[in-house]
């Protein structure tokens, strides 16, 4: 009997398994596990589905499944919250399919990876250009963990136990912020806000920041969309208590707004997907952490960094990983973090992706996330019972709509909306339960005027009378 | 011989010329322009952007050309043979690749209402409950990126584990045997742990005697990778787990080396209470150069509560998020896990079923054991540890003699493979081998192409006697010649970025 041979599995055919058993000498390929006591062999059936799937079979399924799935495509949809919209070009996608790329491993071999370790070194130098930092990693899991990995790194450099953040900061980012700063006994304490404009309450900043102050951080443009403005107050602040200015951004508003560098900040996180990578439910992710030329920082800084060098005969540039020596493979229990693979394809991603728009084009998309964002809000307060923005600061691409007037929760207005085609905003009345009934709307280039228009005329539907 | 493409590229930023584009954005509606006026004029004065971003001025099809030729400077599993030990370099199947590329899934936002997200999180729940099934545990979480980060969260559950039952401030200590990936003592530092090195034994598994003067009321678990980095399974881990945890400490499994082990035997019977798994290893997911990956984390019944949050649950009619877990650590991330990269893991199981896993496992075994039992007659090398013990997924040689006889070292026959169209096997790991080559087939080399590795490698071994400087000088076929990584840590040569680079030379050039 032909023994079950499959696609994956070159040496799945009887006659090459025979040939080996041959030469190792053994008749049946059990004998090679004869080591595993017989308490730990496996005896039952597994609950998972028996037998290989055809490819057209499995194609069929996914497929299928898939389409059970309603799209932003499908229906206007003003989510963002961290994970945003954008048109990914067709050459992003051809290049991170390159499969040379796509299949190769860490470039532990740099001579045989030199198209990955150059491709992440030019992600590295425009993640500097945009932020105004010297130096940047190749990539952490997402914003999130780079925000956890910052604080810790601000702490190992200070060797002080307390990050002051701001209170309008997303819960998310936050609780992972916790969960990586509590085990190096970081304290996390939230400064408040501004009622009316939402900026940092820099009273409470003044009485919360201390000698204990690793760092201070702040994001701009804000969770809840808005450019904190007091940003050179901030950073003097923090550097007079001999502590480090973390800045989190969102790259594409960088062809816009003043990059972090220009004022004062020593460590910049940030989300890096909407450079190039579609959202696919959350993840991959591409988390930006860059730094200040400073060999007390770099020295602290975790992940992976490419860098220049040439060959050892001197006759060529080269690339090759650098600062390995602070790394788990090399230091172990001493590492500055644990991260190893991370999020490379994406970075070479988000490379592809700012090397098309350069900087008129990355201007160009700040401008026009920003004119349609604004042109949303002035559509939406004109819905009677809508009131947005909550905070009067100015909006980039992202806003909060308030339905208190209207007696409905986010949840009812949401339900509605998708009744219509249409998906509202992320509902933040739980994470914010002092703004009321408050919902963040995102606004990017893929937005047409049609689709805003078709948004304010709903909520007016829904809420007008 | 192979040969790589060798473009000398240029950096990007040496590339292009003013006023060049490779994208245009759809220009904003005329009506919208006028409504709002000059956008940016709303940004306050002091957080304007003064001047452009330093980014290269490229028309796409000088982009396309430049990452292309990128790419053919690049050696993937598409290319040949990559036998990197311990990262189990698979051949990654197309079709996953074509599904995950879907707009149905690309398209969709985390927050969407879960009406919307059907579809998806069915694929995840039923995930969950394979590598649930696959690994013996009880529930699974996929939100980590990384296998890495599956050992931090893994961590940061037995803090919160012993924070819950009182014990936090004695269970100190985590315990990693001197095999171990350098990711364990790493993940177990981050999570606040004093790190506890134990010896192997003669037959390169965890030494009984050392480990039980290891334990003590401090013990917050065992870090164990089985079968170990030396492909060895360790055959003592029923009395490795009861020394465990009659210290009443918990035992973690590191999944790196699951692969031989589908469907043949799960970590959860052999007492682990915690498990990580690395989809971009046993379940084919690509790894991208250096990620995304995923490092889907499996626990115990007395663990599950501690899970981050949100958690996929089905209620017989709808999947839902469930946030409402008072016991939950928390997030470790946000969202919910790399999720294109978990799909590919789901149509990888779907496509082989527990048929074609468990030929997977079989076949791996089999590719390594035949691959080990030849490179031994292989003069120069040397199979450390219990030679007579078969391996699993991989075996680990010394290039000692080699090394004694003819001055060349392991790096030496790792860079000269290079030269033979092969990816070099992982060097100088483990750290209890000397000259250490690490090698993992996989299931998916043919047996064909395992006899031509060991052809090369026995040929790179003749070189190193009777022209050893073609090896000490290799590689000669690659896009470069072998680099100088001490030049690319120097603090005075030290280039992370161009920028840094262009500042450097001047500074050099001034004097």
């Amino acid at each position: 009997m032909t023994s079950k041979r499959h696609p994956y599995i070159p040496n799945s055919v009887d006659s090459a398994k025979k040939e080996m058993m041959k030469a190792i000498g053994i008749n049946n390929i059990q004998e090679l596990y004869t080591d595993i006591p017989a308490n730990c062999q496996l005896k039952k059936r597994l609950e998972l589905p028996e037998h290989p799937l055809s490819e057209m079979k499995l194609k069929r399924h996914i497929e299928t499944l898939l389409s059970r799935n309603k799209t932003c495509e499908e229906m206007p949809t003003f989510l963002g919250a961290g994970c945003w919209p954008h048109y990914v070009p067709a050459a992003v996608q051809e290049i991170v399919q390159r499969s040379e790329l796509l299949t190769a491993y860490t470039p532990y071999q740099p001579e045989i990876s030199q198209g990955m370790l150059q491709a992440l070194f030019e992600y590295q130098s425009m993640i500097c250009e945009l932020t105004g930092m010297d130096a940047a990693n190749c990539s952490v899991y997402d914003w999130a963990s780079a925000l956890g990995e910052a604080a810790r790194m601000a702490s190992r450099i200070k060797g002080k136990p307390e990050i002051l953040v701001p209170c309008i900061i997303h819960p998310e980012r936050l609780a992972t912020l916790k969960v990586y700063a509590e085990p190096a006994g970081i304290t996390v304490k939230q400064v408040t806000y501004d009622s009316k404009s939402g900026q940092v309450d820099l009273k409470d900043l003044e009485a919360k920041i201390s000698e204990k102050t690793a760092a201070v951080y702040i994001e701009n443009p804000s969770y809840l969309g808005f450019i904190e403005t007091q940003v050179e107050e901030i950073s003097d602040n923090a550097h007079k208590h001999n502590a480090l200015f973390i800045v989190g951004i969102d790259p594409t508003t960088l062809g816009i707004l003043k990059p972090p560098g220009e004022y004062g900040a020593d460590i910049v996180v940030g989300e890096a997907q909407p450079l190039g990578n579609a959202m696919s439910f959350g993840g991959s992710m591409l988390g930006i952490f860059a730094c200040r030329d400073d060999m007390s920082f770099l020295r602290q800084m975790p992940g992976r960094i490419i860098g220049l060098t040439t060959t050892k005969n001197g006759e060529q540039q080269g690339f090759c990983m650098a600062l390995q020596t602070r790394e788990q493979h090399i230091r172990r229990e001493k590492a500055t973090s644990n991260i190893c693979t991370n999020e490379a394809l994406c970075a070479v991603a988000a490379a592809v992706y700012l090397a098309l728009l350069g900087p008129e084009g990355l201007r160009d998309l700040g401008a026009a996330c920003m004119a349609k964002a604004n042109y949303a809000m002035r559509l939406l307060s004109k819905v009677h019972r809508v009131q947005t923005p909550v905070f009067n600061s100015t909006h980039v691409k992202e806003f909060t709509v308030n339905f208190d007037e209207s007696g409905l929760t986010v949840k009812d207005v949401n339900a509605k909306l998708l009744q219509r085609g249409i998906h509202g905003g992320k509902d933040v009345s739980k994470e914010f339960p002092e703004l009321g009934q408050t919902a963040l709307y995102c606004v990017t280039e893929i937005h047409s005027k049609a689709d805003i228009e078709r948004l304010a005329e709903a909520l007016d539907g829904t809420l007008g009378w | 011989m192979f040969r790589q493409a060798s473009w000398n590229e240029q950096v990007i930023f040496n590339l292009g010329r003013k006023g060049r584009r490779g994208h245009l954005l759809s220009e904003v509606e005329e009506e919208v322009k006028q409504a709002v006026g000059d956008a940016e004029a709303l940004i306050p004065k002091n957080m304007r952007r003064k001047s452009a971003p330093d980014l290269p001025e490229l028309s796409e099809v000088e982009v396309i050309r430049h990452f292309i030729r990128l790419s053919e400077m690049n050696y993937g599993v598409d290319s040949g043979f990559y036998p990197l030990g311990s990262c189990t370099m698979k051949y990654n199947p197309k079709i996953n690749e074509f599904l995950t590329h879907s707009p149905k899934l690309e398209m969709l936002h985390p927050y969407q209402d879960e009406t919307t997200v059907q579809g998806i999180l069915e694929a995840l729940y039923k995930l969950e409950r394979w590598l649930a099934e696959l690994t013996g545990m009880h529930e699974v979480c996929l939100q980590p990126a990384a296998g890495a980060h599956g050992e931090f969260l893994g961590t940061i559950l037995m803090r919160d584990y012993f924070k819950a039952s009182g014990e936090q401030a004695r269970r100190t200590e985590i315990i990693v045997p001197d095999s171990a990936h350098g990711t364990n003592p790493a993940s177990a530092a981050m999570a606040g742990f004093n790190v506890v090195v134990v010896p192997s034994d003669d037959s390169g598994c965890v030494n009984l005697g050392a480990l039980k003067a290891a334990v003590s009321e401090r013990t917050a678990g065992l870090m164990l990778t089985n079968p170990n980095t030396l492909g060895v399974f360790e055959n003592n881990i029923d009395e490795i787990a009861r020394i465990i945890h009659d210290a009443g400490g918990l035992l973690y499994y590191d999944g790196a080396n699951l692969n031989p082990l589908l469907c043949k035997a799960r970590p959860g019977d052999m007492g682990f209470d915690i498990v990580h798994i690395n989809v971009h290893k046993t379940f084919s997911t690509p790894h991208g150069g250096g990620g995304p990956g995923a490092g889907p984390v499996g626990v115990s019944d007395k663990l599950a509560k501690f899970l981050p949050v949100p958690r996929i649950v089905f209620d017989g009619k709808m999947y839902r998020l469930d946030y409402e877990r008072p016991h939950s650590i928390g997030k470790i991330r946000g969202f919910y896990g790399n999720v294109a990269v978990l799909l590919r893991a789901y149509a990888y199981i779907l496509s082989l079923g527990v048929e074609g896993l468990t030929e997977v496992a079989e076949v791996s075994v089999l590719n390594a054991n035949y691959l080990m039992r030849k490179l031994e007659k292989v003069k120069g090398l040397t199979l450390p540890y219990d030679g007579d013990q078969p391996r699993k997924h991989e075996c680990v040689f010394s290039a000692k003699p080699l090394k004694s006889e003819t001055g060349v070292a392991a790096v030496d026959i790792a860079k000269r493979l290079l030269d033979y169209g092969v990816h070099a096997p992982t060097m100088y790991f483990p750290l209890i081998v000397e000259e250490a080559l690490m090698i993992e087939p996989t299931e998916t080399a043919e047996k064909e192409e395992i006899d031509r590795f060991v052809d090369s490698l026995r040929m790179v071994c003749e070189e190193a006697r009777s022209n050893p400087k073609i090896v000490t000088g290799a590689p000669h076929n690659t896009a470069v010649t072998r680099l100088d990584e001490v030049k690319a840590s120097h603090p005075k040569t030290m280039a992370l970025s161009w920028k840094m680079h262009q500042k450097k030379r001047q500074e050099r050039e001034s004097g």
